[in-house]
């Protein structure tokens, strides 16, 4: 795809269609909602000077120039870092706000796609990167040298993990946003090429750098500034009335492994016909149903990727006439259906899969942001007194 | 924002080390964004008909073309809205030649050489427009069929176009925004979307310690220079620039401290404060009145020309 090696994947605007880009700021409120009540949690009014002077770092950071063998240059994130530094949920906010500065004042990165940016790169990022560092490192002595070993790996799987995201929502506009004779109406690189695209020099190349850098970061502040290494964890240590987020998180992997369960089930739920498969039924359609039935659409019809211009073009032509329909009746009456089977299965599954996980986490994102409403914030052990 | 198109770093530069060390181009790509804030404050400090609208309403009216520019399919109507930019900063006293460049260097550019690939039916099927290399008889890589001809199709160079227009048309708007509005007043702005208070607050601190920081590392840069004789290896370089993040995140982390009793024993309780304030006028009624129309001709047209 040719994005060059860029150690930053900010993306600009004209490339995500105003549903991605629209969808992922949808993930990111509550995501940064949640960053800031985890903040306060642990820093409480400290947070906005170290935070913003977190965000300033991470600015600045990006903007240096590291020398790689060869003689070219290459720039790192230093989320990882960051994150082990100042905690995961501040440099959530530390980043964003370091990316927003950087598409609003610099152009660095799009608008409208501030929100698809800071889910990748401020999100993403520094959360995966700091709870693979955290598993790792688990119980090695702060002088090991498992320790910056594992803040490497956690950077390189931080950034790699960031940029499948991004490859994943560069490729999507390719297979889903194109006009009606198949030109593309923005990123025109579909997920087989976008992927691989990306992945493989940030995998070889942008990855290396990164954990290289991490890694080194991590050698220097051992020797030199040991106890900002530990410095979220002490403070973690002392905040209490945090939800007890390992629960909730087992009850979320657990019900992401049971959502492609539902492919294999066959037919319609009682009562959630839609106006074919009620005309199958019982012969006719209501009126009522009729006019009201399929006006809202949503934003994934049916689990599936919403039609392109061409494909529906195509469909209207055949389901117009009246008896292709009336045959279909007939043919699917005849029929014995069996409860369960593969023929679920098939093209739409990705689809299905994915709108699962969206569903899943948009859902989960709003209750915790209404719980949080609701309850109020935790209270820290000095404001109990 | 500097002259030169800042939108995104060269990130990988070959050629020119053998000159200039990364420590050096570090320097050097500093003290150009210091610059550029200073450029940024002048234009906006220009008479013209951006910089004296609100600028809340210039805010709701700029990314609601933005937004509208998204949503448009037929790339006429996006070039259109890109005349329309053009329009605004010449109004709002930018020199052209300046915006032209600032805007096309180097985003929308880049944007063309990512879209290149797409052009060919080889990457992208769709109907040949011209044909470039005819193979006799079907050309297969293992698995993959190349098809039987190389082409560039007509599918892959509409692509582009919208994309790269598109591209160039969302920049025009966001640079007019960035370059016409106050850096202190755009946030207070942002306000108008119902941005928390404390996000406002974050964004305007890190703004300023974006240069105390800057300053910091470009004298930790500047002295090393300073102290060199010969030249140093990548690996010299690479320890030095990783000892100086970590340098600069023990000395930002110290700051931060100084910088939160300082607030806190100046009566700092969390609430920002700023002096402007902002009056709307009937000229920016106006020129609101006349983009949300400009806005909702551009997206009918664009559905009704489909």
């Amino acid at each position: 795809m040719g994005t060059g090696l860029r150690g930053k994947m900010h993306i600009p605007d004209g490339y995500l269609s105003p549903q991605t880009a629209g969808g992922m700021w949808a993930m990111m409120v509550p995501a940064w909602y949640w960053a800031g009540h985890k903040v306060k949690s642990t820093l409480s009014s400290r947070q906005a000077p170290l935070v913003a002077i977190g965000a300033a770092f991470t600015f600045v950071i990006m903007m240096f120039n590291i020398p790689l063998p060869g003689g070219t240059t290459g720039h790192a994130v230093g989320g990882t870092i960051i994150a082990i530094v100042i905690g995961p949920w501040a440099a959530v906010i530390a980043i964003s706000v370091a990316l927003v500065i950087q598409a609003i004042f610099f152009g660095d990165g799009g608008i409208l796609a501030i929100g698809a940016n800071s889910f990748n790169i401020g999100f993403i990022l520094p959360i995966t990167g700091y709870f693979t560092y955290k598993l790792l490192a688990k119980g090695a002595a702060p002088e090991s040298s498992r320790r910056w070993i594992a803040a490497g790996i956690g950077a390189w799987v931080g950034l790699n993990v960031a940029a499948f995201f991004t490859s994943v929502e560069f490729g999507l506009q390719g297979e889903l946003f194109t006009a009606a004779d198949g030109s593309a109406l923005y990123s025109p690189y579909g997920l087989a090429t976008a992927i691989p695209a990306m992945m493989v020099p940030h995998m070889l190349v942008v990855g290396t750098i990164e954990a290289v850098m991490t890694s080194l970061i991590y050698v220097f502040m051992m020797k030199s500034n040991p106890g900002l290494l530990d410095n979220y964890d002490n403070l973690n240590a002392q905040a209490i009335g945090s939800y007890k987020l390992k629960p909730l998180i087992i009850g979320i992997v657990l019900l992401l492994v049971c959502a492609p369960l539902g492919l294999l089930a066959t037919g319609t739920a009682w009562g959630e016909w839609g106006t074919e498969e009620i005309g199958n039924e019982i012969g006719y359609v209501p009126e009522g149903m009729e006019r009201f039935a399929g006006h809202w659409e949503g934003f994934m019809p049916e689990y599936a990727f919403p039609q392109s211009e061409e494909t529906v073009a195509v469909e209207g032509g055949g389901a117009g006439s009246g008896e292709v329909t009336k045959v279909a009746v007939e043919e699917s009456a005849a029929e014995e259906e069996a409860p369960v089977s593969l023929d679920g299965v098939g093209e739409s599954t990705p689809a299905y899969l994915i709108s699962g996980v969206l569903g899943l986490l948009l859902v989960v994102g709003v209750a915790l942001m209404t719980i949080r409403m609701i309850t109020g914030k935790p209270r820290s052990k000095e404001q109990l007194g | 924002m500097t002259e030169k198109g800042s939108g995104g770093c060269q990130c990988l530069s070959v050629g020119r080390s053998r000159r200039e060390s990364a420590v050096q181009k570090t320097i050097i790509g500093m003290s150009h964004a210091i610059r550029g804030s200073l450029f940024s404050e002048r234009v906006a400090n220009r008479p013209g008909l951006l910089q004296e609208t609100d600028p809340r309403v210039k805010t709701v009216g700029l990314l609601g073309l933005l937004v509208a520019t998204s949503f448009l399919h037929n790339w006429y109507i996006i070039l259109a809205l890109y005349g329309l930019t053009l329009v605004m900063a010449f109004a709002s006293r930018i020199s052209l030649k300046f915006f032209v460049k600032r805007v096309w260097l180097f985003i929308p550019v880049f944007a063309g050489i990512i879209a290149l690939p797409s052009l060919f039916n080889i990457v992208r099927p769709g109907d040949p427009l011209f044909t470039i290399w005819d193979f006799s008889g079907e050309v297969t890589l293992g698995p993959w069929s190349l098809g039987t001809s190389l082409a560039v199709t007509h599918q892959g160079l509409k692509g582009a176009v919208v994309l790269i227009l598109r591209v160039a048309t969302s920049v025009s708007l966001a640079v007019l925004w960035a370059l016409t509005t106050h850096w202190a007043d755009l946030l207070k702005a942002l306000r108008v979307f119902m941005v928390p208070r404390i996000f406002v607050l974050i964004l305007s601190m890190t703004y300023r310690y974006i240069f105390l920081i800057l300053g910091l590392a470009t004298d930790m840069f500047t002295a090393r220079t300073s102290r060199l004789v010969g030249s140093s290896s990548p690996r010299e370089d690479r320890r030095f620039v990783a000892s100086s993040m970590a340098t600069l995140l023990g000395k930002s982390h110290a700051l931060s401290e100084d910088v939160y009793s300082a607030m806190i024993s100046r009566g700092y309780t969390g609430e920002p404060l700023t002096l402007h304030r902002f009056r709307t006028g009937m000229g920016d009624w106006l020129w609101l009145g006349a983009i949300i129309f400009l806005g909702a001709a551009a997206l009918g047209s664009d559905r009704f020309i489909g």
